[in-house]
Order: structure tokens, then C-alpha cells, then sequence
């Protein structure tokens, strides 16, 4: 009985100084996008009243929904290509010694800790109208004349697969850790060749980390502004940049905020895929 | 099969890394145009040095990824031990919220701050600038000191309360010596995210207080700058640096 | 009458240099049940996903019904396999799971349908068919990966240490289970364990493995009873080993000296010699303790007892310092009997229960197999 009223103040103490912080800093402001969202543009003051639902029926203005799919397609092509490079690269990687795989995770996780500006410009290095890929074509005659590779929707894909391809990898490689190799012989002893055990067995069992993938790659790959800055032009606009513009120079923060509020339910949708994913599999979800 | 495998996987290591290493390549040309090669140089290293303002923001990006991460790092460590030790009411949530922190767009998080700073009338700069570099780290330290917790022995809190120790004394003397090798890693991780946050710092910074990603950002945009070749080679070997510490450290640990 | 079903012949397997399998040659009969023993490593396990079809010999054929199957893929060889920790499909139902290789089969629907339930029957889990299987018991997952693998009505089931992951209780439930599922079906059972209880209970014969070689081939009476060779006598059961040298050979029967007793024993199947050293078996359950008084026996004392409820079991020292387990039970004259430590004793046994072996350059056991024994006893 000493104890628990000793042990009241510590623990009081950590529990208002984390709830605190994130009530202050991540409830509240969120409560307040949501309440930017439904307000009206003020050029002199951000916000003000009345409320309506203006911002959110611009979403569908042509010009941003054109954006917007723009920026969509890009996203999706993003996540694909990063799907299909890194699903068999994690099943690759997970059937690599023990020993050698604390390696090669290393050097997977290397490009996390860098800073994804500076090897978004050294693309730009690689992909310039004089740059090295160019060079590299020309002087093998692939191509006769330098090819416009930099500030096209191609240039933006590539970009945002480069930095987000380890995060589609690192949750389908734990995915494929888990993958008991027990369970696809039972397959094929049960008579199930490799495409019917591929489709039967390893995508069912490894759809938590495609989803978990799909969410850490889709979602950035809305976001990140400074990619189109640097690889897209003025054409290639992210939501990201729509959002950037609406706060920072247009100053349409209601548009701004509903635009966010989107991308908030496309991660909670996918939230919620993830969950469900694992719950089938009997996992406690995450 | 398993020379297929095995040369995918050094394929796409390779395109991985052949813009760092052209970025590493290039930081040593001599040349302006920063296509062609122009002979062995440091004078990009030199201009990025001789250039006061572009110093300034690295002891600025510096201080503030120390303070973030030292800050972050207290706090989260904190939140990992009560999501371990305590039951209380909200603990779902609680852990919820750290889940929808670090999942959610940079962006998402970067607006909030920013609508929360203008409402409070905070000036836009370091204060700003640390608060919400704390926010973000917090999860990843959280995550990181929690790894480490589940894979220690549930009984020696309980053994150490049986000594006679109370609940902050083994806390000192038992949880923080087991959690150390998680700590520093979060800070390690902590400090690297806070130097390279482009998208947060774009919002929540302000003119008083230039830091070193918002400067690149600012180069990078157009055309090319021989000096970001020196300084992104800078940056990596200083990343690669705090990577390795931190892989030391916890692989030291596991034993 | 009996009929081959699987042939090995000269069966080799290395991996990474290290010799599993070594020549291995082996015959099963058809709707016999085989269990496979021996220590961890002894490359029981590797001989049994032979058979499946997971692993391909470096040498030698594998022949099903007269087929040559050594390289035919799992998925087209007409058995099943029970894995050792049951390798259910976590995603899929109790009936997904039995219906899969019905379904690879691609047999109509109302045939799984009928086949599934009848396989459920079987294991008395018609009630589960909905669940998922981590909503079962390890118990139910274990009768779940047996109706999976029976109900491709297979010629030969193999099971891989299929209870080794059960409490003790449930692993008896299932013994029971399992010889009964293979008299009703009456499939070839292969059981690889290194459980030699289980190995005794549930076989019609035995193959004792140690380092890829076949150390004795038997049914379970001749395995325990008249072990080949040290090394089975060792692991299967408690034996105590008595250093004898033979003194006298007249026709089928020889004199032994055993602890200074002079035994007249029946002559064995390997060559002796006069003077010639061999080991005298004994099991625990053969010994006999007699009053110190006694004229018979060796004279020794009680240095350990356990009560094991049916039986007393007790460690004696001998005058010269070797051990003597000896295993009684308990009779009805006198249920109450029972040792002090220190209690002078002398042993003996009845004539013609005793075994004989020769001595093999006598390694004492190794750590691992030690181990393996120790294992095998719990």
C-alpha cells in the first residue's frame, strides 16, 4: 500500500507531461485544420466566420481535381513501382544468410538517416539535360540527342521512388522474415505447385507489409513538395505543393486545410486495411 | 535461382547508390557547370566555408537538432516507460496517437503547427523550430526505447521492488541502465531526422532563424550548385557517422 | 502379407560438408507403422523430408510402390506430411486448411465438401470447421494438420515429431489417437521422434538412427529387449552395463564373471573368446535387491530412492564404486516397502533376463546423445 501512493507522484508526473504535450502539440492542432477547413479565407486574418463547406467544394473545381489526379496518379505509380521492385527484393533479401542480412539491412537503412534533399538534387546531377544518364545514352547511341528526362512527371516518380523504396521494403521484409518456411512446404505437400503456393499462401500471408508498405510510400508520396521544386517543374504538382502554395503564398488556408484533411483519410483509410489485414492473420493489430 | 536473386538485390542496392556516390564523386570537380569533369578540387568545400551565412546555419541546424533530440529523447523515454509500467486509462489512445504521429504526411503535422503557433501569436523561429522537431521525433524515440523494453526481463522491476526499492529508485537504478544503449539510439535517431526535416521546417521557421535543410532547399530548387555536392557530402559522412554509433551501440547491447 | 510400399536404397545427404545420411538403405511395408529414433541430428528428420519430396539425396533412389520418385516434386507425390509444429495456414479456416489439397486436386465441391466433414469427423473438430487457427488449442491444431495431410487419403503419412510441442498429458491422448487413426485408415504411418517411450508404444517396428547410419532395425520388443549394440541399448530405456569376462566356453553356454560372481549364461550371436571382456545388460526393472543378509548377489548400499508411484526406483553402490539402478514394484504383500540411504543391500538377478554384448572400443556416451537421452525420458 506504501508503494502505490509513493509511486503516485512519478507517475502522475510522466503521464500529464505526455499527455500534455500531445494534446498541445498534435490534438489540438489538428482540431484546428479541421476547424480551418470549414471557415472562410480571410486575406488580413487567415480564418474567419462564417462556417461553411466553400473549401471543400473547391476540392472539386476542375483545375485542383485535375491536380489532385495528377498528383494521385503520380502517388499510385510511386507505390506500384516501388511494390513491384520490392516485393522480390525483400523475399531476396530474406532468404540471404543471417549473417549477411544485418548488413544489407544496414545499408538499406543508410538512405533513411541522409538527408533526402541532397540525394533528390544528386538525381537532378544524373538526370540533367547535360547530365550523366544522357551523356551515358549518347555515347552508346542509344539515343542521338540529349532527351528531356528532368521536369517530367517521369523525373517526380523516379524521385519519390528512390527515397521511399526502403520503406516499402523494411515492412515486406519483416513480413517475409515471419513467413514460416514449414507453412509453403505444407502447400506443396498438399499438392500445390509454385504459382498456386505463391497465390494461396505467400500474398495472403504477406498482404500486412504490402499494406504497411503501400501506407508509408503512398501517403509521402503525396506529400513531399520538394521533390516536384526540384525534379517536376511547375507542371508536376503533389498535393503537397497544392497545400505548401495555399498556406505559405496564396494564403487560402481553409483550401489548404481541407486539402490535408484528404490526405488524412487516405492514411486513415489505409490505417484501418492494415488492421483488418492483420486481424485475419490472428495478429493483435498494430 | 539464386545467383538471380542475388544480382537483383545488387541491382538495386547499386541504383540506390550511384547518385551518392556521383554527389561524393562531383563535390571534388573542379568544374562550374557540375556536368563534366573538371579535375580533383576542394574548392566547393572552401566557398561553403568562406560563406558566413551558410555557417551560421549549420551551427544553427545543429543546436537545434541537440536540443530536439535531447528534449525528444527525455520525453519519449519517459512515454515508453509509462506505456510499459503503468495501466492507466487513455493507454490506447495514448499509443494511438504516437502510431498516427509518425505515420501521418510530414505536411499534415507541419500545417497543424503552424495554425497552432499563429493562434498562440508565437514568433516563427527556433522556439517554433524545436517544438515541432520534438513532436516528430517523439514517436521514433518512443518506438525505439519500447523495442527495447519488450525484450527485457519482466521480473527485474519486480525483483528490485522486492529489494526494497521504490518505485523511482528502481526506476534510476534498474529500468534507465537497461533502457541506455535504447536512449541514445533514439537520440542519434532523433538528431539525424531533426537535421534533415525539410517539410516541417519549411512552415514553422521564420526569417530569424535560417537553418541548413531550408538552405539547400533553397539552392537546390533551381538550376545546380557545385557547393551542394560538398555540403551533401558533408552531411552524409556526418549521417553515416551517427548511423553507425547508433547501430554500435544497440548491437553492443543485445550481447 | 506384407508388401513393400517405399524403398530407399544407398541414400546419401551432405550439407555443407557434414555427412547426414550416409548409404542409407530402408524398406516399408505397406500399412505398417514405422518410427524413426534416435538423438537430435542423427538425420532422422532429414531421411523423413526425403521422403516428401522437400529434400533430394545427393545419392541414391527412392522408389514408391516400384516408382522411382527421388525426383519428383512434393506437390506430385501421393503423401502427406504433419509438420512438427503443424504448419497450419494461419490466413485460411479450419476447413480452408483441410479443403486445400482437395482444392489443388481441383475436385468438385461436393466432394470436398463431404470429404472435409469427414475428415473433421475423424478428429472430432466438426464443430471448428469456422474457426481460424489460432482460435485453437495446440491440441486442435495437432488433429487439424492430421486431417489436412489424411484427407488426400495418401498412401503414406509422414509425421514429423508431431507431439514433441504437446504437454505430456495430450501427448498420451494423442498416441492413442494416432494408432487408432492408423488402424482405421490403414495408411503406412513414418514417425519421426526422439521420444523412445512414444517410439515403444506406438510402433509395429523401429529404426534407431545415430549419425546417418541405421544402428538397429526391429520391432520394439527386439529393439528394447535385445538391443545390436551399445548405443541402442544406451538410448532406449535405462540399461546398467556390468563389465563381465568370460571364463569358461562349453558348447551354447558360457561362464561370465561378473563383479566376482561366476554366471553361467547362454552363449551370444557374436564370436567369444576365452577371457574376452563384454558388457552384461541389465535393465532396472531385471534387478533384484536383496537382504544384506543373502548368500546370493553383490553386496552394496542404497545411495539414492525414488518413489515413482507403481514402482521404487533406487541407485546401489557397489563395493568397488560402480552404480546399479534397480526399478521395483510395488506387490501386495507389501505396499509400504521402501530404503533408507545408506541401507545395506546386496543385488542380483535372474538368470537367463540378462544381455549380452561385445565391447566396441568403448566410447563413454557423448554429451549430446546425453542429452538426447535425457529428453527422451521426459
Amino acid at each position: 500500500m506504501m508503494q502505490s501512493i509513493r509511486q503516485q507522484p512519478f507517475r502522475a508526473a510522466v503521464l500529464v507531461l505526455v499527455w500534455g504535450w500531445l494534446v498541445f502539440l498534435v490534438l489540438t492542432p489538428n482540431m484546428l485544420v479541421v476547424g480551418a477547413s470549414v471557415m472562410t479565407r480571410d486575406p488580413a486574418n487567415f480564418i474567419s466566420l462564417p462556417l461553411n463547406l466553400d473549401a471543400y467544394r473547391q476540392l472539386f473545381n476542375p483545375l485542383y481535381l485535375e491536380v489532385f489526379l495528377h498528383s494521385l496518379y503520380m502517388a499510385a505509380m510511386t507505390t506500384l513501382v516501388c511494390l513491384l521492385i520490392g516485393y522480390p527484393f525483400a523475399w531476396a533479401l530474406s532468404r540471404v544468410e543471417k549473417r549477411r542480412q544485418i548488413l544489407l539491412i544496414f545499408l538499406l537503412i543508410v538512405p533513411f538517416w541522409t538527408n533526402s534533399l541532397v540525394r533528390t538534387y544528386a538525381l537532378k546531377l544524373i538526370l540533367a539535360t547535360n547530365g550523366l544518364l544522357n551523356s551515358a545514352l549518347m555515347s552508346l547511341g542509344v539515343i542521338d540527342e540529349s532527351a528531356q528526362l528532368l521536369y517530367t512527371e517521369g523525373a517526380v516518380i523516379v524521385g519519390l521512388v528512390y527515397l521511399l523504396l526502403p520503406f516499402m521494403i523494411l515492412p515486406l521484409y519483416s513480413v517475409f522474415e515471419d513467413l514460416r518456411q514449414d507453412v509453403l512446404l505444407a502447400s506443396h505437400d498438399l499438392g500445390a505447385g509454385r504459382f498456386a503456393t505463391f497465390k494461396n499462401v505467400i500474398v495472403p500471408l504477406t498482404l500486412p507489409g504490402v499494406l504497411a508498405g503501400v501506407m508509408l510510400v503512398l501517403l509521402p508520396a503525396m506529400g513531399l513538395f520538394f521533390v516536384p521544386d526540384i525534379l517536376g517543374g511547375s507542371r508536376n504538382l503533389l498535393v503537397g505543393n497544392v497545400i505548401k502554395n495555399q498556406f505559405l503564398d496564396a494564403r487560402n488556408w481553409p483550401f489548404g486545410a481541407a486539402a490535408s484533411i484528404v490526405l488524412t483519410l487516405t492514411m486513415a483509410l489505409l490505417m484501418f486495411a492494415h488492421r483488418l489485414s492483420k486481424r485475419r492473420l490472428g495478429e493483435e493489430g498494430a | 535461382m539464386r545467383w538471380l536473386s542475388r544480382s537483383y538485390l545488387a541491382l538495386v542496392y547499386l541504383l540506390l547508390y550511384v547518385p551518392i556516390v556521383v554527389l561524393v564523386i562531383f563535390s571534388f570537380n573542379d568544374s562550374r557547370t557540375g556536368y563534366n569533369w573538371g579535375g580533383l578540387s576542394v574548392r566547393w568545400y572552401e566557398s561553403l566555408f568562406s560563406n558566413h551565412a551558410m555557417v551560421q546555419a549549420m551551427w544553427n541546424s545543429l543546436w537545434l537538432a541537440l536540443t530536439a533530440a535531447t528534449v525528444s529523447t527525455c520525453i519519449g523515454a519517459l512515454t515508453a516507460l509509462a506505456l510499459h509500467r503503468y495501466r492507466f486509462r487513455g493507454k490506447k489512445v495514448l499509443n494511438g496517437m504516437l502510431f498516427v504521429v509518425m505515420m501521418s504526411p510530414e505536411i499534415v503535422l507541419a500545417i497543424s503547427l503552424l495554425g497552432l503557433f499563429l493562434l498562440l501569436g508565437l514568433k516563427l523561429g527556433y522556439v517554433s523550430l524545436l517544438l515541432a522537431h520534438v513532436t516528430f521525433c517523439l514517436p521514433f524515440v518512443v518506438i525505439t526505447v519500447m523495442a527495447r523494453l519488450s525484450g527485457f526481463d519482466e521480473r527485474l522491476p519486480e525483483a528490485a521492488r522486492d529489494l526494497g526499492a521504490s518505485d523511482f529508485t528502481m526506476t534510476r537504478t534498474v529500468l534507465i541502465p537497461v533502457i541506455m544503449p535504447a536512449l541514445l539510439a533514439g537520440w542519434l535517431l532523433g538528431f539525424t531526422l531533426s537535421m534533415d526535416d525539410v517539410v516541417v521546417s519549411t512552415f514553422v521557421s521564420g526569417p530569424s532563424y535560417e537553418i541548413l535543410p531550408l538552405r539547400i532547399y533553397s539552392m537546390v530548387r533551381v538550376g545546380l550548385k557545385p557547393e551542394v555536392n560538398a555540403l551533401g557530402t558533408l552531411l552524409l559522412v556526418f549521417s553515416l557517422a551517427m548511423l553507425m554509433l547508433s547501430q554500435w551501440i544497440l548491437s553492443r547491447s543485445k550481447q | 502379407m506384407t508388401r513393400t510400399l517405399l524403398s530407399l536404397s544407398g541414400i546419401s545427404k551432405q550439407f555443407s560438408g557434414k555427412t547426414v545420411l550416409d548409404e542409407l538403405s530402408l524398406t516399408i511395408d505397406d500399412g505398417e507403422f514405422i518410427t524413426l529414433l534416435g538423438p537430435s541430428g542423427c538425420g532422422k528428420t532429414t531421411l523423413l523430408r526425403m521422403m516428401a519430396g522437400f529434400e533430394l539425396p545427393d545419392q541414391g533412389t527412392i522408389t514408391l510402390s516400384g516408382v522411382d520418385i527421388t525426383q519428383t516434386p512434393p506437390e506430385n507425390r501421393p503423401l502427406n506430411t504433419v509438420f512438427q509444429n503443424y504448419a497450419l495456414f494461419p490466413h485460411m479456416s479450419v476447413f480452408d486448411n483441410v479443403a486445400y489439397g482437395l482444392k489443388m486436386e481441383k475436385r468438385p465441391k461436393a466432394e470436398i465438401l463431404e470429404r472435409v466433414e469427414d475428415a473433421l469427423a475423424m478428429v472430432q473438430l466438426e464443430d471448428f470447421a469456422r474457426r481460424k487457427p489460432h482460435q485453437l488449442s495446440g491440441g486442435q491444431q495437432q488433429r487439424v494438420a492430421i486431417a489436412r495431410a489424411v484427407v488426400k487419403r495418401p498412401k503414406m503419412l509422414l509425421l514429423d515429431e508431431p507431439l514433441s510441442a504437446l504437454d505430456y498429458k495430450l501427448r498420451r491422448t494423442m498416441q492413442v489417437e494416432l494408432k487408432r487413426l492408423q488402424r482405421e485408415l490403414g495408411i503406412t504411418f513414418v514417425f519421426v521422434t526422439h521420444d523412445q517411450e512414444e517410439a515403444l508404444s506406438m510402433s509395429d517396428r523401429i529404426v534407431v538412427l545415430k549419425d546417418g547410419y541405421i544402428q538397429q532395425l526391429g520391432t520394439p520388443r527386439e529393439v528394447y529387449e535385445r538391443p545390436e549394440n551399445v548405443f541402442t541399448a544406451r538410448f532406449v530405456g535405462q540399461t546398467n552395463f556390468f563389465p563381465g569376462r568370460v571364463t569358461k566356453i562349453e558348447g551354447e553356454r558360457i561362464s561370465v564373471d561378473v563383479f566376482g560372481l561366476n554366471r553361467e549364461l547362454g552363449k551370444p550371436s557374436f564370436r567369444v573368446a576365452m577371457n574376452q571382456s563384454l558388457h552384461v545388460l541389465l535393465r532396472p526393472e531385471d534387478i533384484r535387491v536383496l537382504a544384506p543378509d543373502d548368500a546370493e548377489g553383490v553386496a552394496g548400499k542404497i545411495v539414492e530412492r525414488n518413489y515413482k508411484g507403481s514402482t521404487l526406483d533406487s541407485v546401489i553402490e557397489l563395493e568397488d564404486g560402480s552404480h546399479v539402478m534397480a526399478s521395483e514394484f510395488f506387490d501386495e504383500d507389501d505396499p509400504t516397502f521402501d530404503y533408507s540411504i545408506g541401507e545395506r543391500v546386496r543385488v542380483s538377478w535372474v538368470d537367463g533376463w540378462e544381455w549380452l554384448l561385445a565391447e566396441e572400443g568403448d566410447e563413454p556416451l557423448t554429451d549430446e546423445e546425453e542429452l538426447a537421452a535425457d529428453d527422451a525420458e521426459h
